[in-house]
């Protein structure tokens, strides 16, 4: 007993003296944190995209002069861990403002403490729509476009189908069943014909896809909505392939579009399906141009979604600093509603009503070259079409 | 008056295996009785059945009056009866002394207090008891540390601490030298004398049973072949017969010997 | 109806994958008594090998080639495992293996990484097998086909080699018991290899066999190795054939319960299992295990309560600690906090573990609701604080309440399970139930009043709930009712027979350990100032243990610096390395096989050590360390076949009584001799 509590109190101890944060009057310290050790396939992109930006800023001169400095913390994948980086980034390490995440939960979790602790947070991945909406609050921001703006263009092709009966697959947590909602209720207004004839809800991460894709194929729908993705994707992918599921039927698919998981399909992707996604390779902007190159050049490896989303996501952290001319966080909440960014998506603003970017997607078609999965027929949907108006976001969003 | 124990033919069988077939007997306040047999001639079944641990397929077992087919052991513990094992059962992370005290905390009734030192109640009364089996100067060891020898005097205290009117004991110096055995069996027949506690044992050492019961039983296939004075069982040509061959004769030291290592 | 015909050969090949991965951790468990963690670890090495040998062999020879060497690869390094990590920990507790083995998996799980990076890997279809074929009109993948002959093909196989092989029938009768066939003159540390190997081979055959299916990723070791070990639990631990059973019944069950709750597969395999354990506590074809090896937790070294001397001592570290605001920032506080909130949690499990020797793989549970029980008062129905922060403890109790009932029914290995099977029930409502609970989003905005925010006065609330807590527990440890628990667990024949109710006194202890779990769920609520189903799941269950493991099993409180060592770690590991895993994994592995005794219970050994020369003129036969303790569990078995063997000739004198002592006690006759 003695000696555990010696332990105990050289651990404090040690705590203690870790604690006092060194602070450099010409560095400005921004926080990030993501789940590098649990989803490394999607946050190790990512971070190259936030460290290329970083680089960039930092070349011409830092903000105000000052040099960006990013303190980047792994949350294991749990909201209790992602809460205590956030908590040593803001109390022990003195950052100005927080970054990051990629689940749902976690950003959630880290946008409330953000709230608690009256620090600004810029979400940079994570989909949920009640980030912005009905957990919204004036210290988050969120670059991604969310799960409905997705549903929203996904659904505008969809109505186009001739299909009327049409089933969901999808995983079964918040995410999956909140888009599935989306698409359903944003479908439904252009479609009112259509009937849903069947819902599969897999486990995430454990699907088993051959009863899923028969259970599916019993209910003889025309057209289907896939919300799986990763492991959950190839299985479902596969098996439907072999039993004739997508045979003479149309798919909808979240995300399937992005590299994260398109390309672990190499040239088993599902041909013809309907997508959001990257296509890296086929977009002919000057800025993706840019982007391009400049990745490709330091990282000698080809960019994925979460690439563009790091790289966004310093740039708009740095574009706030530099409006606010301040680290302050009333300053910076001011600077960054309203922001207007150029990315190499195009230019896009952060809403003031409800803080959410008008940053967009790739829809396309999947379709298989060389043995490997791309989108063709690209559109690029600008994400502003896709939000709803100010007046229903009051209604969605818990008023200041 | 009752008897203490009354046992109206009983039985038990194994998947279709007759293990006792009707067995009746009784056991008065203050008589020792011993039940002998060879190997797998129901003793333990026995046992197990008048103390709960395994339930009877038919008859009755009475004890002081209550009849107790269906009790678990610890609501026939309650009654009065202790018990001891034939592989010993202690609890070995406990010293010798708290082993007592937990069968005397049970039998006060206070194993639901959650915040008194437990090692510091009924603590005299636990002594006494270890005092009266010699295992006083063991009192702080751990009980897992003790000699086989100790550990069947521990058992036996704990069989005591409830005030026991009745006390079973499977095979009570199995396991024990000679010398050790007659004087365990001396001490326990003083205290069953002295407290006028019914004893009801089993034993190979022929020598013990013979010394030391009022009554000896003999069980063989199920069925109670014989009951009588220990002189009279002895001269049973019935029980000759049953143990014809393991040098059941009137050289008893020997025959005990020779049924241990039969046992194997 | 050609449907459901259909629809249950599917069924089928999803059985037969899942046997071909729970064969191997059966057959393990049966011989070896291994509980495996590592048993999803080597699955998905099977699958990663083959990724990487089917990419590199073509044609149907290499396909088929690439499976079984990879297979047989990671049987090498299964062998290589069980030489170097298990042959050292066969004589400890059952659940150090279960951690050693756990541990592996952390590192494994980086490891993978580091070889094969991030990215799922898919690897190429069975050559010959990739179409479907038409059956009643439905297509069916040739390779389900496959599957379904695969699964009794293996199981026929092992029925072959366990009834017809001299190897077979040693592995069948160490199953029944491994004391008469070392007494065989059986080498059996080879003997254990060899099933180890067996086993392993199993699962890297079943992760390789996964390919022309699934892809190769690096969290398919987690998502299948609880499953398997449901798997295993249900069918019975050690039966094959109740294996195959088992998962015959949870994939058609599956594939079934979809078509009409499409949402059952979260939970189906969980709840078969406390369906089936609660009928059937040895599982479908389980026999009845005899007592275990060892109950957690028994010692021979009797525990004494703190001497005045410690007690002072003690006392002085908590003035220390209370005194932490005054020297730390709110950071340190904070991990502090969250430490202290770690101790109530792992310290309420070690009264479960090691005082009523109930090991529980479901404590997150208690802990989750806890949390739960002050977000839904906090939010739902709006209560401040001072009410709120009671719902906690209270909704943990009630769950115990429930569970507790059924739990203690069963023992060991299956009690581990029902407990797991509860907790996993009460995460998939949490995560399912989202209009209440809000789903995998949790529930936000739970933080606690003014009075008690802030980092200092939160630390000095957690400060006085978790010491409170602690020394409550303790009391506890050493009052009568603790007695009557560690009783029962000592022996449940002897405590039975002095009149202690065993079910009464273990479920009082259910309630009691979940009560203070909840408590210290509550805290954490409001110290993350949210809620999420994750503080119900396996990782939780599995830090209490680790916990309770790091600080000694056989100790009173070494939770608390199990609790303190692996929380500090772990937060400072999670905050400058993104290898964490790698490294807690080493050091869990390091500790299992240093000191299975754990921090505490080393040190303890220690100050024996020192004591030991004063000792032993008193007390020649005073046991010299901890080895002794490791025999312990089969000396009963063994002193009594002793007695039973040994001739004890008539007049042979008091020879007879040091001849029995020795027979009782042989590790402490060769330890007395330094």
């Amino acid at each position: 007993m003695r000696v555990m509590l010696g332990i105990a109190a050289a651990l404090v101890a040690g705590f203690a003296v870790s604690n006092g944060p060194a602070w450099a009057a010409d560095e400005i310290k921004i926080g990030e944190i993501n789940s590098y050790s649990r989803l490394p396939a999607f946050t190790h992109p990512y971070r190259k995209g936030w460290q290329l930006a970083l680089e960039e800023i930092n070349a011409k001169g830092g903000v105000d002069g000052k040099k960006l400095v990013v303190i980047s913390k792994d949350d294991a994948g749990k909201p209790a861990e992602a809460v205590t980086a956030a908590n040593e980034l803001v109390e022990s390490d003195g950052v100005v403002m927080l970054m990051g995440t990629f689940f749902s939960h976690i950003g959630l979790a880290v946008s409330d403490y953000a709230k608690q602790k009256k620090i600004f947070f810029l979400a940079a991945e994570p989909l949920t729509d009640a980030l912005v909406w009905a957990e919204g609050h004036r210290y988050t921001f969120r670059l991604r476009p969310s799960n409905t703006m997705q549903a929203s263009m996904l659904a505008e092709e969809a109505a186009k189908l001739p299909a009327k009966r049409w089933a969901a697959v999808a995983p079964n947590y918040e995410y999956g069943q909140s888009a599935v909602a989306a698409f359903k209720q944003a479908i439904a207004k252009k479609r009112p014909d259509i009937e849903w004839v069947s819902e599969q809800w897999p486990p995430l991460g454990k699907i088993d896809a051959g009863a899923i894709v028969q259970a599916l194929a019993a209910a003889k729908p025309e057209a289907i909505l896939n919300v799986t993705f990763g492991p959950d994707l190839v299985k479902f992918v596969r098996e439907g392939t072999t039993r004739g599921l997508f045979k003479d039927r149309s798919v909808v698919s979240f995300l399937t579009g992005e590299p994260e998981y398109l390309d672990p399909l190499k040239g088993e992707a599902p041909v013809g399906w309907i997508v959001t996604g990257y296509p890296w390779y086929a977009i002919e902007t000057a800025d993706h141009d840019a982007f391009l190159k400049a990745y490709q050049a330091k990282f000698n490896d080809y960019p994925r979604l979460g690439s563009v989303v790091g790289y966004v996501t310093m740039h708009a952290a740095a574009a706030i600093l530099e409006k606010a001319k301040s680290t302050d966080t009333d300053k910076l909440i001011a600077a960054a509603r309203g922001l207007k960014l150029d990315t190499p998506f195009g230019p896009i603003v952060f809403r003031e009503v409800d803080h959410q970017s008008t940053l967009g997607a790739y829809v396309g078609k999947v379709a298989v070259k060389d043995g490997k999965g791309i989108m063709v027929d690209i559109k690029y949907r600008d994400g502003a079409d896709y939000l709803p108006s100010d007046e229903e976001v009051k209604k969605l969003r818990p008023q200041e | 008056m009752t008897a203490l124990l009354e046992v109206e033919s009983i039985a038990k069988s194994y998947g279709g295996v007759a293990a006792v077939r009707g067995v009746s007997f009784t056991v008065d306040a203050g008589e020792i009785v011993a039940l002998i047999g060879p190997n797998g001639a129901g003793k333990s079944t026995c046992f197990n059945m008048i103390m709960g641990q395994v339930s009877t397929d038919d008859g009755t077992i009475r004890i002081l009056g209550h009849t107790t087919n269906g009790m678990p052991p610890r609501a026939v513990w309650r009654l009065g009866v202790g018990r001891t094992f034939q592989i010993t059962a202690t609890f070995p992370s406990m010293t010798v002394a708290e082993n007592v005290q937990v069968a005397l905390l049970s039998h006060q009734g206070l194993l639901s207090t959650f915040y008194r030192y437990a090692g510091s109640i009924a603590r005299d009364e636990a002594e006494r008891l270890l005092d009266l089996l010699g295992l006083k100067a063991q009192a702080s060891r751990a009980c897992g540390e003790l000699a086989y020898g100790d550990l069947k005097r521990l058992e036996l205290a704990v069989a005591l601490a409830n005030d026991p009117k009745l006390l079973l004991l499977d095979e009570p110096t199995a396991g024990m030298a000679p010398r050790e055995r007659a004087a365990l069996m001396r001490l326990t027949t003083q205290i069953a004398r002295d407290k006028n506690i019914g004893v009801f044992f089993t034993e190979h050492d022929m020598d013990v049973v013979f010394e030391h019961a009022d009554r000896v039983m003999v069980l063989d296939r199920g069925f109670l072949i014989a009951s009588g004075s220990p002189q009279e069982v002895r001269a049973d040509p019935k029980v000759r017969a049953t143990y014809l061959g393991e040098g059941f004769d009137d050289g008893a030291g020997a025959g005990g010997g020779g049924n241990e290592a039969h046992r194997s | 109806m050609e449907f459901f015909v259909v629809q249950f050969l599917t069924g089928l090949a999803s059985a037969s994958s899942l046997f071909l991965a729970a064969s191997g951790l059966s057959i393990i468990f049966g011989v070896t008594r291994i509980l495996n963690f590592a048993h999803g670890a080597f699955y998905m090495l099977g699958a990663y090998l083959a990724v990487t040998l089917t990419g590199q062999w073509s044609g149907p020879l290499g396909f088929w080639g690439a499976i079984l060497v990879a297979a047989l690869a990671v049987a090498v390094f299964g062998v290589i495992t069980e030489i170097l990590l298990l042959r050292r920990i066969y004589h400890v507790p059952e659940l150090f293996q279960l951690l050693g083995t756990f541990g592996l998996t952390l590192i494994l799980q980086d490891v993978v990484v580091l070889i094969w990076g991030p990215e799922d890997l898919i690897g190429p279809r069975a050559p010959g097998l990739e179409g479907a074929v038409e059956i009643l009109g439905q297509s069916v993948p040739t390779y389900d086909l496959f599957l379904i002959v695969c699964g009794p093909v293996v199981l026929a196989a092992l029925w072959l080699l366990f009834h017809r092989t001299r190897w077979g029938v040693l592995v069948r009768a160490a199953t029944q018991d491994r004391d008469m066939v070392a007494a065989l003159g059986v080498n059996q540390k080879w003997l254990f290899t060899s099933v180890f190997a067996l086993g392993v081979f199993l699962a890297g055959l079943g992760g390789a066999l996964q390919l022309p299916r699934d892809s190769a990723n690096h969290m398919m070791d987690l998502s299948i190795i609880v499953e398997v070990f449901v798997v295993v639990v249900i069918g019975g631990l050690g039966s094959v054939p109740g294996a195959f059973l088992a998962a015959v019944i949870v994939s058609e069950l599956n594939a079934f319960g979809i078509l009409v709750l499409p949402k059952i597969s979260i939970v189906i395999v969980f709840l078969v299992m406390a369906a089936v354990l609660v009928v059937r506590p040895w599982g479908l074809l389980g026999r009845q295990e005899g007592a275990p090896r060892q109950a957690p937790g028994a010692t021979i070294h009797p525990w004494r309560p703190l001497r005045p001397p410690q007690q002072i001592a003690v006392a002085g570290m908590l003035v220390l600690a209370a005194c932490l605001p005054f020297f730390a920032g709110n950071y340190a506080l904070n991990v502090a906090t969250e430490i202290l909130i770690f101790v109530l949690f792992a310290q309420s499990l070690q009264l479960m573990m090691t005082v009523g020797g109930l090991v529980s793989f479901g404590h997150a549970a208690y802990f989750g609701l806890g949390a739960y029980g002050v977000a839904l008062a906090a939010r739902s129905l709006d209560l401040p604080m001072m009410p709120a922060v009671f719902a906690g403890p209270l909704l943990a109790l009630l769950g115990a309440f429930v569970f507790g009932w059924f739990t203690v029914r069963l023992v060991g290995v299956y009690f581990a399970m029902l407990t797991l099977a509860f907790a996993q029930i009460v995460w998939s409502i949490a995560f399912q139930w989202v209009e209440v609970t809000g789903g995998d989003n949790g529930i936000l905005g739970v933080w606690p009043a003014s009075a008690v925010g802030g980092a200092t006065r939160f630390y000095w609330l957690t400060f006085v709930v978790a010491v409170a807590g602690v020394i409550c527990l303790r009391i506890l440890t050493f009052s009568p009712f603790g007695y009557a628990l560690r009783a029962v667990r000592d022996s449940q024949l002897r405590a039975e027979a002095i009149g202690i109710d065993r079910l009464r006194v273990q479920w009082t202890a259910f309630m009691i350990a979940g009560t203070f779990a909840g408590t210290a769920g509550a805290l954490f609520a409001y110290l993350k100032g949210s809620v999420f189903p994750d503080y119900l799941a396996i990782p939780y269950s599995v830090d209490a243990l680790v916990m309770v493991l790091l600080g000694g099993i056989e100790t009173v409180s070494g939770a608390v610096v199990g609790a303190v060592v692996y929380k500090a770690l772990a937060i400072w590991l999670v905050s400058q390395t993104e290898f964490s895993k790698l490294i807690l994994g080493a050091v869990i592995v390091g500790l299992v096989v240093l000191a299975p005794e754990g921090i505490v219970g080393y040190l303890s050994k220690l100050a024996r050590r020192i004591k030991w020369p004063l000792a032993s003129k008193r007390d020649p036969e005073r046991p010299a360390g901890s080895s002794e303790k490791i025999m312990r569990p089969d000396k009963e078995k063994e002193s009594a076949v002793g007695f039973a063997l040994k001739p004890s000739p008539a007049g042979a004198g008091s020879g007879g009584v040091e001849a029995g002592s020795q027979e009782n006690s042989p590790p402490r006759m060769t330890k007395a001799e330094p």
